[in-house]
């Protein structure tokens, strides 16, 4: 059972990690809204080192706001996005305040 | 004994020669490393002697015709857009293209409102079950540092100027599923037929940096 919906908010752990896993330091820290949910997938954080990746983790796609991401450095118009693949161990549940993604 | 040089292993050569490969031809030190690399997977049995040709063959022979033949499909048969969007893989057996390895796709439809743009800033994750392999540009670091912050001044340089009414959406790939952009129809093709339509679909409009060519006049 996928842990989050469409919709909600969710903050990118902030996780420091020596070795393959598939989060961009980019959005690490950052707060995101779901946009979709992508189904069930091996851990590649596993199956990178011979593993068979199980247990299989919730794939979500994440949508963060261009202008909350990067501030001044994006001058494009409100509403652009970026949308990223986040496996859900890498997600927790943010508060529904506006903190402009920076929190 | 092969005509390259290993650095970094020691391991015996069994007098085998690597197919094809150009004895005048000065590699890589990355080109060496993935050449041993791939000798000791097959040494070991991880990897059959020929899987890596077998995989280069399979991409080899996909290119964004085959692409373009599914956006076209889509354009032309709104029952075949409504499954490609739901079961992107079961769609694309329909027309003949199987996907290999792990990786499944999404079809991101781009409409009046919403325009997508593909990128892996990890690396270079890109649809090739389908469009075959991709760009340099598209594996460069310029492209994939560059489009997650400014999309809008990547596309213009790819001669693309998206109105600031519609969204833009950049997605970056960093997991197991590879997207494919479906292009808008452009105006005035409504009497073309599927192989005049697919003439139209570009690489690039597949990835997001570029949109389907207008009709000849």
């Amino acid at each position: 059972m996928a842990r989050f919906q469409p919709g909600d908010r969710v903050k990118v752990i902030a996780a420091e990690m020596a070795t393959h896993h598939r989060t961009p330091s980019y959005i690490k820290g950052r707060v995101g809204r779901v946009h979709a949910l992508s189904g069930l997938w091996p851990n590649p954080e596993t199956l990178a080192y011979g593993a068979d990746g199980k247990p299989e983790r919730d794939l979500y796609l994440v949508a963060f706001d261009m202008k909350d991401l990067w501030g001044e450095r994006f001058d494009g118009p409100a509403g652009d996005v970026l949308l990223v693949d986040v496996y859900e161990q890498w997600l927790e549940a943010a508060e529904a305040s506006a903190d402009g993604g920076k929190a | 004994m092969s005509t390259h040089t290993h650095q970094g292993h020691d391991h015996a050569h069994d007098g085998h020669e690597h197919e094809g490969m150009l004895e005048d031809v000065e590699l890589s030190e990355r080109a060496r490393r993935v050449l041993a690399m791939e000798e000791l997977l097959a040494e070991k049995g991880v990897i059959g002697a020929s899987e890596v040709q077998r995989l280069i063959d399979f991409q080899g022979a996909r290119s964004p015709v085959d692409g373009a033949r599914v956006v076209a499909r889509a354009w032309t048969d709104p029952d075949y857009k409504r499954r490609l969007l739901a079961d992107p893989e079961a769609a694309l057996l329909e027309l003949g293209y199987p996907l290999v390895g792990s990786a499944k796709l999404a079809v991101l439809e781009n409409t009046d409102a919403v325009h997508h743009l593909v990128v892996c800033t990890l690396c270079s994750c890109y649809p090739t079950s389908l469009l075959g392999l991709p760009p340099d540009w598209y594996k460069s670091f310029a492209y994939r540092s560059r489009a997650v912050v400014d999309p809008r001044g990547v596309m213009r340089e790819f001669g693309l100027d998206v109105g600031d009414g519609v969204e833009v959406r950049v997605v970056d790939s960093t997991a197991d599923l590879r997207y494919l952009v479906l292009p808008q129809r452009p105006t005035g093709t409504e009497g073309m037929s599927e192989d005049e339509l697919i003439a139209l679909v570009t690489r690039d409009s597949m990835v997001g940096v570029g949109v389907a060519l207008a009709p000849v006049a």
